[in-house]
């Protein structure tokens, strides 16, 4: 067991993915600033010096506390400051990246499985189910998804009643962001299935009576997945900056539990009375979160097909 | 030619009909619009009546149809939030949104193609190399960052721009209010300006330095410089206007989306222009504006398209001969 794992370790190593990566400093920088924030984030519970989201742990004295120096009434200091609750910026940081990438992760997730879907559905059976499914996605792609994921949300308020909006607004928000995001991997997987399908590994597994879900699933999928990574990966970073958009424009998590864009959008609130800390710090946290992200997308990218470019 | 327009208006047609539907379907079935319109104390007797009036029991094509005939004469209902006819709000609003993006897609165009020219014209040199990583950054930021970030530079440290607003405004003729006639309208245009042109001044810059580096190997540039022209003429002359046709084909498609992306500009800098009355709207679930916007928005983008196709077709005497090759590209 241990050494087919250390075999297989090797083998990944000495891979062409992993020797480009090796290669290429800016992807190796940036996946480690990426890992640090997703590992920050995820273990925000055992990091984070506070719980933002306990009311009862915040004290009003507290707020405004410039970054490392001591509060005038309690003598607190905190490594970056305090907000206008006196929550502690850094765990509002921490709590608020985690779950800028949940919403973004989801999201993706859910944009994948939709597009997967639909791309496989209309490569295979062509015809007007092809016809309506494309066009369909070339409507969409007109539009930017930022106007498209604000109609949805705002038709999923309308349609949700106004006691359950703030419980539902973290998976409406998914949703939204996912249905305006899922064109291109299904214009992607579109392509590839009409390529793979008339392959003679997929004539074969026609002829053995395969039944088509099967073939499309577990013969198709796994060839088309390369480009459908590197979309994901891409798609992340949009994700976290359209969740970040759509919180900062108000429409996003409510305000109790505040995503990176919504501590922007309070930080935003006090730059003129001159608590630069409450939005700079958040900002710097979504820029590296977002163009690590990028980076390593635009990486994989290349790596993995040059032609995609 | 005639019959490639007629498709085109008919795809154009079609397009808009569905975005009709869409926007009919929010009107209707997204919230009750009796509710909306009454107050808590109206009868059931009260409120079927109303019903009947306003024809919601009718089948739904001829609620579809009654839709369309008022939205193609401009009416839209009225506002459950202000209680305004939509369209009078929206016209009210559009010069202020329609001023913002025609002046930030001129900057984005100006600046894109200078810093597109300059990076490919001198590929190695330190400047070049800070333009294209600023522009990465650029790329990254989020719109609305862009903006509080400016907002603390210009208005709140260095105290030299208006942070919010259009400063004062003068009403022209035929409704249309301008800011460009005074200084503090021009001083409050700079900063939401840059904000919105930003992100299309990088892509434009980006596509014309991959043009130019393009153009700069053909053949006909080898000749032009073999026959003792000078860099002037044919870095200009030759090589720059060969690069605008799909220059000017991208900037006309992105017009569209600086209009949409206006929201969250207008958002952060309190802009009183259609984007912020959208935004509004979506966070009081104020339908009609909803389903206005929806209309207007698409009617902006499927206009646009139709102008851009109808200009390659124009530009482009290979998408007369074959069109399947043309359209793949």
């Amino acid at each position: 067991m241990m050494a087919r794992l250390s075999d297989s370790l090797t083998r990944a190593y000495h891979s062409d993915l992993a020797y480009n990566f090796r290669k290429s400093p800016v992807a190796v920088l940036a996946a480690l600033v990426a890992l640090s924030l997703v590992l920050a984030a995820v273990f925000a519970p055992l990091l984070a010096p506070s719980n933002p989201y306990d009311p009862a742990s915040l004290n009003l004295m507290d707020g405004f506390t410039p970054p490392m120096t001591e509060n005038a009434f309690t003598g607190n200091s905190y490594l970056l400051g305090t907000d206008n609750q006196g929550r502690d910026v850094l765990s509002t940081i921490l709590y608020g990246a985690r779950l800028s990438l949940f919403v973004g992760v989801m999201a993706v997730l859910f944009a994948m499985l939709l597009g997967i879907g639909a791309g496989l559905i209309a490569g295979w059976r062509g015809g007007w189910v092809d016809t309506v499914l494309m066009r369909v996605a070339d409507v969409q792609l007109s539009f930017p998804s930022i106007l498209i994921a604000l109609l949805i949300f705002g038709v999923a308020r309308g349609l949700i009643a106004p006691d359950q909006r703030d419980t539902m607004a973290i998976w409406v928000l998914i949703i939204s962001i996912g249905l305006s995001d899922w064109v291109q991997y299904a214009r992607v997987v579109r392509s590839a299935t009409m390529v793979e399908k008339n392959k003679e590994y997929v004539q074969a597994a026609r002829i053995i009576g395969v039944r088509p879900v099967v073939i499309l699933t577990r013969h198709i999928l796994p060839n088309v997945m390369g480009p459908v990574l590197v979309i994901a990966t891409i798609g992340l970073a949009l994700a976290i900056i359209a969740e970040a958009t759509l919180s900062f424009l108000g429409v996003g998590v409510p305000p109790t539990e505040p995503s990176l864009g919504t501590l922007i959008r309070i930080g935003q609130q006090y730059l003129f009375s001159g608590e630069w800390w409450i939005l700079l710090f958040p900002a710097i946290a979504l820029l590296a979160l977002a163009l690590s992200v990028n980076l390593l997308g635009d990486w994989l990218r290349d790596a993995l097909n040059p032609r995609l470019r | 030619m005639l019959a490639f327009i007629l498709r085109r208006i008919f795809q154009s047609v079609i397009v808009m009909l569905t975005v009709a539907l869409v926007s009919f379907a929010l009107f209707r079935y997204v919230g009750d619009p009796v509710t909306s319109m009454v107050g808590q104390e109206t009868s059931l007797e009260d409120r079927a009546a109303l019903r009947d009036a306003l024809g919601l029991n009718d089948p739904f094509f001829v609620q579809f149809a009654r839709f369309l005939g008022n939205a193609v004469q401009g009416d839209f209902g009225i506002s459950y939030r202000l209680q305004e006819p939509v369209m009078g709000l929206i016209l009210s609003r559009l010069p202020a949104t329609l001023e913002l993006a025609l002046i930030s897609g001129a900057l984005a165009f100006i600046f894109g193609v200078g810093f597109g020219v300059y990076t490919a014209l001198r590929r190695r040199g330190i400047i070049s190399n800070a333009i294209m990583t600023l522009s990465l950054i650029g790329v990254s930021l989020p719109t609305f960052l862009i903006g509080v970030l400016l907002i603390w530079i210009f208005a709140v440290e260095l105290q030299i721009l208006p942070s919010f607003g259009r400063g004062e405004v003068v009403a022209l003729p035929g409704g249309w209010s301008t800011g460009l006639l005074t200084p503090s309208g021009r001083a409050s245009l700079i900063l939401p300006a840059i904000t919105l042109g930003l992100y299309q001044m990088t892509l434009i810059m980006r596509l014309v330095r991959a043009e130019m580096l393009e153009v700069l190997r053909a053949d006909y540039i080898r000749f032009a410089r073999a026959r003792g022209l000078s860099d002037r003429a044919v870095h200009f002359g030759h090589a720059l206007k060969n690069t605008l046709v799909p220059v000017i084909t991208i900037t006309g498609l992105q017009l569209g989306s600086i209009i949409a992306f206006a929201i969250i500009t207008e958002t952060v800098f309190q802009w009183p222009g259609v984007g912020a009355l959208f935004i509004n709207s979506v966070r009081a679930v104020d339908v009609p504006v909803m389903a206005a916007y929806l209309m207007l928005i698409a009617l902006v983008f499927v206009i646009i398209n139709l102008i851009v196709d109808l200009l390659y077709y124009a530009v482009d005497p290979r998408l007369r001969v074959d069109r399947g090759a043309g359209a793949s590209a």
